[in-house]
């Protein structure tokens, strides 16, 4: 596990140190995605805009969900972004490489393609995080601090949990991306307004079985010590850790599965 | 060289003068459209996420519903007929980008394009509406009659269709004008990413793809109304809802016309810039 950590880090960290290699690109591409993330943004000013609360959530509060799931899905996708490309891999027969390798082949999709540009949306989400936490006078606690500081980590976890496993699908059809879509940004997307505000079914669905809710609605109820509009048990709350911990051990055994039922087109 | 070229192009394609240009186009069209009927599996994929986001939309926008019964000028039901009828006409604009011309300049291939006897516009444009009809059958019918079975939706009279078809077709043509636009920068810079991000980005937000225009403030929605992206979605969103001017179809043409032209300026500039290495 620790010699895993180290040769991730050496990976990484070249990655990094050739992408600092073209400073002024490198600079501005974070500034670039960095500002055009709040066009996001500016959809949920739009809306408030038009209402003074969307369900029992007012703009401040949203920002916070906002800010939770751009911070995570940012993050997420510096880690695994590019699973997007890895039908690719697996259409041009790259994939056969990474199976010929002494190391596992999910670690060595998590630390192929890091990107340092994506962290311009990841500072985009802390800018708005500052700005909900500056108006919205959480009366601070240990605990709300440590669910606060805990759930972005899970819900990177989760996210990247999610994305492997509806990545899986490309071991079947490479042409499928498009619906792993609907839970990478569209998990991202429902994840920035309150679950509340959907229809059972679509709760269900995309906030517990696949559980997105966990990334940003639970902690965020918790941390500004919000009533549950939905009356769930608030130990929910502050599960998180754990839901990502099991979210991580689905994924794992998904790709094992797939892997497994994986046949090399030769070449 | 190009006449040698033209004979060997219409040689392939039968008759030569008889059918002339509009043949050519039409066989082009046909390439364009059988490009992405290759690929069912794909097609129902996004089919599928574009269900997934139509009632995500749908239940956010709602929900501001639940606190007014008018937001500028749409109902309830006019906003969710709005967030179906984006999400079947989101590939039929090719809303979420196109490098494919962009790739051809960085590879090199653009030469090859350039020495035959065919405008790579004109081109581009007969393919564009040969995919556009495939994309509004198969990726746009299938989502808006999941969204119709579960809500209430606004349905046009038969003259707002037909109107409709015809600003569908007008906004095709005014993407593919814009598209091609940005792919040309390819000529000026190595990487058009960033490029392609900034257009993307500005394009989504203001034809009304993220969020309905009528939701903006005014000051915002004069702006948004100013540009070309609303000829993209807005315009012929608000022909089927019926809430609409002609000279907003003027406009799209308008722009359809202006974007083509200075699509073919720059080409010609580009063109200019184009050095072979090698052959």
């Amino acid at each position: 596990m620790g010699d895993a950590v180290l040769l991730w880090g050496r990976l990484v960290g070249a990655q990094i140190r050739s992408q600092a290699q073209y400073r002024v690109s490198l600079v501005l591409e974070i500034l670039g995605a960095f500002l055009l993330s709040f066009i996001d943004f500016l959809a949920i000013v739009v809306i408030f805009h038009n209402t003074p609360r969307l369900a029992e959530w007012n703009v401040q509060e949203v920002a916070f969900l906002y800010a939770l799931s751009s911070i995570s899905f940012a993050l997420t996708d510096l880690l695994i972004g590019h699973l997007d490309q890895f039908p690719q891999k697996i259409r041009d027969g790259n994939f056969d490489i990474m199976l010929v390798r002494p190391r596992g082949t999910l670690f060595q999709v998590l630390g192929s393609d890091f990107q340092m540009r994506r962290l311009g949306k990841a500072f985009q989400g802390i800018a708005v995080l500052a700005y909900a936490l500056s108006v919205l006078h959480v009366h601070w606690t240990i605990a709300r601090l440590a669910v606060l500081l805990v759930s972005v980590p899970a819900g990177v976890v989760i996210f990247a949990s999610v994305w492997v496993v509806f990545g899986c699908m490309a071991f079947w059809t490479t042409d499928g991306g498009e619906f792993t879509n609907a839970f990478t940004y569209g998990g991202s997307f429902l994840a920035q307004y309150p679950i509340d505000i959907y229809s059972a079914w679509l709760r269900r669905f995309l906030a517990y079985a696949v559980p997105l809710a966990f990334v940003c609605y639970f902690p965020a109820l918790f941390v500004l010590g919000k009533h549950d509009p939905l009356g769930l048990p608030r130990g929910l709350q502050v599960v998180s850790p754990a839901v990502a911990v099991v979210a991580t051990v689905v994924a794992g055994c998904a790709w094992r599965f797939a892997v497994r039922h994986y046949r090399s087109a030769g070449g | 060289m190009g006449t040698l070229l033209r004979a060997r192009v219409l040689d392939q394609l039968g008759p030569p003068v008889d059918f002339g240009a509009v043949r050519l186009e039409w066989e082009i069209a046909k390439r364009g459209w059988r490009r992405y009927a290759a690929y069912p599996l794909a097609t129902a994929a996004g089919v599928f996420t574009n269900t997934i986001f139509g009632f995500l939309q749908a239940y956010i926008l709602l929900a501001v519903y639940r606190h007014r019964t008018n937001v500028g000028g749409y109902d309830s039901h006019d906003t969710l007929t709005y967030v179906w009828l984006v999400q079947a006409l989101l590939m039929t604009v090719y809303a979420f980008g196109w490098q494919e011309l962009a790739l051809r300049v960085r590879d090199g291939s653009i030469t090859s394009d350039l020495s035959r006897p065919l405008n790579p516009q004109r081109y581009w444009l007969a393919f564009d509406l040969g995919r556009a009809p495939y994309h509004f059958i198969f990726r746009g019918i299938v989502p808006f009659a999941i969204g119709a079975l579960i809500f209430r939706l606004h349905y046009p009279s038969p003259l707002d269709a037909g109107v409709f078809a015809v600003s569908v077709l007008l906004a095709v043509v005014a993407s593919l004008g814009f598209r091609f636009l940005y792919n040309l920068t390819a000529f000026w810079v190595l990487d058009v990413r960033g490029v392609m991000m900034v257009s993307l980005t500005i394009s989504l937000f203001f034809s009304g793809m993220i969020m309905p225009l009528t939701f903006f403030p005014t000051w915002l929605r004069e702006l948004a109304r100013a540009l070309p992206f609303a000829s993209f979605l807005q315009t012929p969103v608000d022909v089927w809802l019926g809430q609409y001017h002609a000279w907003e179809l003027g406009l799209q043409v308008l722009w359809a016309a202006v974007l083509l032209a200075v699509g073919q300026l720059v080409l010609r500039r580009a063109t200019q810039r184009v050095v072979v290495q090698g052959g």
